[in-house]
């Protein structure tokens, strides 16, 4: 199947790819590096339905090296043949899958994702979670990158702390919203509220 | 790669695409002045990279990795709509953004001038170019006689 070229697809790219993608990493890491924090990202405008934060992430982090698994009403045509325009990721089935994008029920279940091995805890899929508002309330983040506390909307607590659980193995996500974006890495603990 | 080209001219394009691509970068540039470059929407910027370049050899004709080459490639649209892209040998931007930009308007209705404008000296240029080499080569060729054998003299 041939994507079809259209604005929608090829447009929306950065236009300065290097300052551009330099400052949507260093956003990402610093969300990774303190989680629950919400930072501003931007640059890319992919199509409908992806935001722009999430959006911006796979043009940062997705390569033809990374497979990227588009999850619910994320896998139109419209976005698969922007990824693989923008990025040349391979997309691939959620078990498959380096970076998953989606709806948090599109995802479910959860268990499809690689949580990495005990020998390369590292080869575990990374979730860019789409949400429908995020803000610094909710339930309670503790954990290393955490001072004291933070506060976060999370889709699903539950899911949250079983997957901290799992440490050092695990999958790794970043909630989506909009320009924002903050990280969710296995490594921070969900307290019982 | 190419939805927006009906079929029949899928052959065509590779070729223009491909004369494009190998040509000299600065004789596109004088072959295409860059006051024509308004209007266009890049999609990707020039960016260098590289390719793997494979060879077949031998009879069984099994795809081997000849050596990675630098290319340079770039995406643009046209204010109608007509999309452009190059790949093209070596780093020089301009060079792609020229060869995107003639493979857009090769879409439109200014083909027929660029074909004899741009496409043809340039294709010109490089059967020039093989026929030079191909001559140096000649020029250097040794033939070898073999002495006259005893079974096939009379």
């Amino acid at each position: 199947m041939t994507p079809q070229l259209t604005a929608e697809t090829l447009g929306g790219g950065f236009d300065d790819a290097p300052i551009q993608s330099s400052r949507a990493f260093r956003a990402a890491l610093d969300a990774m590096a303190r989680p629950g924090r919400i930072h501003d990202i931007g640059g890319a405008t992919p199509p409908v339905p992806l935001s722009v934060a999430a959006g911006t992430l796979l043009l940062t982090l997705a390569d033809g090296t990374t497979p990227v698994h588009l999850a619910g009403d994320a896998d139109c045509d419209a976005l698969r043949g922007w990824i693989t325009f923008h990025t040349g990721a391979p997309l691939v089935a959620a078990e498959a899958a380096v970076f998953a994008v989606g709806r948090w029920a599109a995802l479910a279940p959860l268990g499809r994702f690689a949580i990495g091995t005990p020998d390369y805890p590292d080869r575990a899929a990374t979730l860019i979670v789409e949400m429908p508002a995020l803000e610094a309330e909710g339930s309670v983040l503790t954990g290393p990158g955490i001072r004291t506390q933070a506060r976060l909307t999370l889709p699903d607590p539950e899911a949250f702390r079983a997957n901290h659980a799992l440490f050092p193995l695990g999958f790794d996500a970043f909630l989506t919203c909009g320009n924002r974006v903050a990280g969710l890495p296995r490594s921070t603990r969900v307290e019982d509220i | 790669m190419t939805a927006s080209v009906p079929p029949s001219d899928l052959e065509d394009r590779r070729t223009w695409m491909g004369v494009l691509a190998r040509a000299r970068p600065e004789r596109l540039a004088d072959l295409l002045p860059a006051d024509s470059d308004t209007g266009a929407v890049i999609l990707r910027q020039p960016e260098i990279g590289t390719v793997m370049v494979q060879g077949r050899i031998g009879a069984s004709g099994g795809p081997f990795n000849l050596g990675e080459m630098t290319v340079t490639r770039c995406s643009l649209r046209l204010e109608n709509g007509a999309v452009g892209h190059a790949h093209v040998q070596g780093r020089s931007k301009d060079h792609a953004r020229r060869a995107a930009l003639v493979d857009a308007l090769m879409q439109t209705d200014r083909a027929a001038q660029l074909r004899r404008d741009v496409l043809e000296p340039l294709m010109r240029d490089e059967s020039g170019r093989r026929r030079a080499r191909a001559e140096k080569a000649a020029a250097t060729k040794v033939e070898f006689f073999t002495l006259v054998r005893g079974e096939d003299s009379r």
